[in-house]
């Protein structure tokens, strides 16, 4: 309560002195940058017009009643209470706009339902907390998770101006392009959403969904997962990376050459297994085991000292591979590439105080993953 | 709770020989009978489940005061919106409602209790135990439920906290308690009208409650299966909605929405019956178009079930079928347009007064209306893809829960209160009460119809900076609110148990319509109408 109290005062204090220093007041729906998303934002005016309009007629004729028909200044009651014509008048009207309204909605959606004719496809695949983007007819297939460090979530470090809406890897797409998304989930359901292209859908795992778009002008377009997924639904944002064509088709050689390499499997120092393995953990890891290893039991069991972490390395490395059945505990064979997943365990097994001093070579890894 | 005239008992009662008025002490309230008693117990539970669920609002608004984490971690931010749902609808709107149906359906009807008074008290009796239940989540292992109150699986079968058996337990109590309430409510309309009283003469509220109760018998039974479903996904190895197993996460959101729907419609019926005779008493004027009021509310309860996957329309249902709903919807804002007009014209010509009971209603026919306006917004299927599950809609639905049902039934309190008890509550107070209710609860839910059309998704512990001056206006709205309801309590409190405020007349109001009115004094006797008055 003491907080809520101060919470008041600030609040009061921030509207008086300071209009937002980050940002502008967001008061209104995006016009986007696609075909779509303008009509979707055309039918939320006229939408908007047409309610605001009721609203002044009803409010009007109550605000004119309690103002002319008040018993202070003497108003005598009426005693009329039914009229078949009036309530006739007041249904049809009604029925009549929403017919209008219908017309360019019905429109608009068959529009949004029209899949056909693309010319990229790209799977989106929903995780806790991240997307994984597959372009299926190229080599390139990635996870892009938020970058937001945690200290500027727990406050000990300034806010960047795109807080919580940033990544590491955007979803790098063309513009004037057709591009069709399927949409698929590996945990719980999810949904992919970005205001600006007017696309959101829900990511079902054992569903396929499909939507489009056909982004107008280059940019960077942020959204977020607006589906509970669980304790890092806030934390799942989505970046597009909209650019012309040609560099999207140098980006894709480049993107396909670079997996290619990282593919890889090439021995790594203890060092190089440890720093690359924090990186790894900070992004994979941390949200459910803690930064600090300490988990959150009994949900998400700590590493710190745990049999697991300081157990038979191959079984170490298997649970990170498979996953552990009916549990949070997710296979992250297809997340991480062979030497994130040596370095991660690496790492957990030497982090924190853990003492095992063994590392877990990415050979290691990749017989363990071949003879699944 | 001890209301003088429940205390002193039978008053009124001519027949002295079979009475003996209520128990003693703690026992009176486990075994009574009396619907006027019950009634008094449901509203308390209500009062209990505002209280905490609003705690948890508290917990909820602080965390968002600012952007970043400061107070809770995501894990609890989302047990408390889960929770915050629960207990507000299943705890604090529906148990309210049956405590006015309670204490007014007989009274309104010229009965002398419920029909079925022993299910009367375990259906109250169930409560207690199955809140008490899901409350205790938050103390075993893994927490309390954090999958939202709509708790769409597999979040809420694979990846849920062990706790969440608890709460299926605790939802089937809730059903059944709901499905014997409204047993009883039916029953008693149908059989203890008073002799003169048809169909067509009865009072709104009990109209609205009987159609109310219709719902409640048709959907509740659906909640049960989907829980059910859920437990034997869980712990039997079933996988109804596993992919995995062949089985379909979508369906349990066609099921849960088959009840959600109607669901909304039963928090909202009973308070156009409440907001009828309120807005018709103090304009001096006969409620206009009594029958396209029945009507409209029994085409608002049967369109209720053809209009469930609005709530669904980014899920990937086929085209038509999105269509289908998009038209199925918007025809609802018809009836209740109808309504809503019908208050308007009850007020035109009328001579009005504006007691605290009418600036409730007054506010709840703007302010509902602006929630059924944006609710037509959000029928629009593609400007839905934008609007979905951003914080429009919680602005929404919160437009129309909170001054909508919860206002009706502030409104109510303060409407019968002085029937009840036989005193009237203080007016200034209950002004004042309205006044901070009315700005705190614009303040706290209309700048989140920006911030969701600027793109705040709902349900997230900590948001982007865009949104940080809004969701600071929000927070200070919410403590406006919340803390102005402790007027309301202490109100209440100083009516009844402190027996303070002016003895109130048997008519209490300027020439109100109505049995509980004209044909009782006030405060009403522990037993009421064992002779039935005539109704003409």
């Amino acid at each position: 309560m003491k907080r809520v109290g101060f919470s008041a005062v600030s609040a009061l204090l921030l509207l008086t002195t300071s209009h937002s220093a980050f940002a502008e007041w967001g008061l209104n729906m995006t016009e986007g940058v696609t075909r779509v998303s303008h009509d979707v934002h055309d039918l939320h005016m006229t939408i908007f017009y047409v309610c605001v309009a009721i609203a002044v007629v009803v409010f009007g004729v109550m605000l004119y009643s309690i103002i002319y028909h008040r018993k202070s200044r003497g108003a005598k009651a009426h005693n009329f209470h039914e009229s078949t014509v009036v309530e006739l008048i007041w249904t049809v009207i009604p029925l009549i706009i929403l017919v209008g309204m219908c017309i360019p909605a019905t429109a608009t959606l068959i529009d949004m339902y029209d899949n056909s004719d693309a010319e990229i496809d790209i799977q989106v695949t929903g995780y806790q907390w991240k997307w994984r983007y597959t372009y299926l007819h190229e080599e390139v297939d990635f996870f892009s998770s938020m970058s937001t460090p945690s200290e500027q979530i727990d406050n000990s470090q300034a806010k960047d101006v795109n807080y919580l809406l940033e990544v590491d890897y955007p979803l790098v797409l063309p513009v004037d392009t057709k591009v069709r998304f399927l949409f698929t989930s590996k945990d719980v359901i999810h949904s992919w959403w970005v205001p600006d292209l007017a696309v959101k859908k829900d990511t079902i795992p054992g569903f396929i969904n499909e939507s489009w778009t056909k982004i107008d002008k280059p940019g960077i377009y942020r959204g977020q997962c607006t589906e509970l997924c669980g304790k890092g639904h806030g934390f799942m944002p989505i970046v597009v990376k909209a650019v012309s064509k040609a560099e999207y088709k140098s980006w894709v050689t480049a993107q396909a050459v670079a997996q290619a390499a990282a593919r890889e499997v090439k021995e790594m120092s203890f060092a190089e297994l440890m720093t690359q393995g924090e990186k790894v953990y900070n992004t994979n890891c941390a949200a459910c085991h803690q930064k600090n290893g300490a988990g959150m039991p009994p949900m998400f069991p700590g590493l710190k000292g745990s049999a697991v972490a300081l157990g038979d390395i191959n079984k170490h490395i298997n649970i990170v591979l498979k996953g552990v059945r009916s549990t949070a505990m997710s296979a992250f064979a297809e997340q991480l590439s062979v030497s994130d997943v040596a370095a991660v365990v690496t790492y957990e097994r030497n982090a924190w105080g853990n003492d095992k001093g063994d590392h877990a070579s990415p050979m290691l890894v990749k017989k363990l993953k071949d003879n699944k | 709770m001890s209301q003088e005239g429940v205390l002193q008992g039978g008053g009124a009662v001519a027949d002295d020989e079979h009475h003996h008025g209520p128990d003693k002490g703690i026992l009176r309230w486990v075994y009574t009978t009396n619907h006027k008693d019950i009634g008094t117990m449901y509203l308390l539970l209500a009062l209990g489940s505002l209280l905490i669920g609003g705690c948890m609002a508290f917990v909820i608004r602080a965390e968002l005061f600012q952007p970043g984490l400061q107070l809770v971690d995501p894990n609890f931010f989302n047990q408390m919106t889960t929770m915050h749902g629960l207990i507000m609808v299943f705890g604090a709107i529906m148990p309210a409602f049956v405590g006015l149906a309670n204490w007014l359906i007989p009274m309104m009807i010229g009965a002398p209790d419920m029909a079925l008074p022993r299910i009367n008290n375990w259906s109250f009796w169930l409560l207690p135990f199955a809140f008490t239940m899901l409350l205790s989540t938050f103390f075993m292992d893994g927490g309390a439920p954090n999958f939202g109150w709509t708790f769409y699986a597999p979040l809420s079968t694979t990846y849920a906290p062990p706790s969440v058996t608890f709460f299926i337990f605790a939802i089937h109590i809730m059903g059944i308690s709901s499905v014997m309430g409204a047993v009883n409510v039916i029953v008693t309309i149908f059989n203890m009208r008073a002799p003169g009283m048809t169909f067509m003469k009865m009072p709104l509220f009990v109209w609205t409650w009987l159609i109310t109760a219709f719902l409640l018998i048709a959907v509740m039974p659906v909640l049960a299966g989907v829980v059910t479903m859920m437990l034997m996904d869980i712990h039997f190895g079933a996988s109804f909605f596993d992919a995995a197993g062949g089985g379909d996460p979508v369906l349990f959101q066609h099921v849960f929405w088959f009840f959600g729907h109607p669901e909304v419609y039963i928090m909202i019926l009973p308070a156009f019956g409440i907001v009828s005779h309120i807005i018709s008493t103090f304009s001096r004027k006969p409620l206009f178009g009594y029958t396209s009021m029945v009507f409209a509310t029994s085409s608002i309860a049967i369109l209720s079930f053809i209009v469930w996957a609005h709530h669904m329309f980014t899920v990937g249902i086929p085209l038509v079928g999105e269509l289908f709903f998009m038209y199925s919807t918007m025809l609802i804002a018809v009836p209740t347009g109808v309504k809503v007009f019908n208050w308007v014209t009850t007020m035109f010509r009328g001579s009005m007064t504006f007691e605290t009971p009418m600036l409730f209603s007054i506010a709840f026919v703007v302010l509902f209306t602006i929630g059924g306006l944006s609710g037509l917004m959000l029928a629009v299927a593609p400007a839905d893809f934008q609007y979905h599950d951003t914080y429009f809609v919680v602005a929404h639905f919160h437009y129309v829960l909170v001054p909508g049902a919860l206002f009706s039934i502030l409104a109510a309190v303060y409407y019968w209160l002085p029937k009840w008890c036989g005193r009237m509550y203080n007016e200034a107070l209950g002004k004042w009460h309205f006044w901070l209710s009315f700005i705190g609860v614009n303040l706290t839910f209309f700048p989140m119809h920006f911030v969701g059309l600027a793109g705040m998704p709902r349900r997230i512990p900590d948001y982007a900076l865009q949104f940080a001056d809004f969701n600071a206006i929000v927070s200070v709205g919410a403590v406006v609110f919340g803390l102005s309801q402790l007027l309301f309590i202490y109100n209440v409190w100083r009516t009844t148990l402190g027996q303070k405020g002016v003895k109130a007349s048997d008519l209490v109001w300027d020439q109100p319509v109505g049995l509980e009115w004209t044909a009782l004094p006030s405060p009403v006797p522990y037993h009421t109408f064992q002779t039935p008055p005539k109704v003409d």
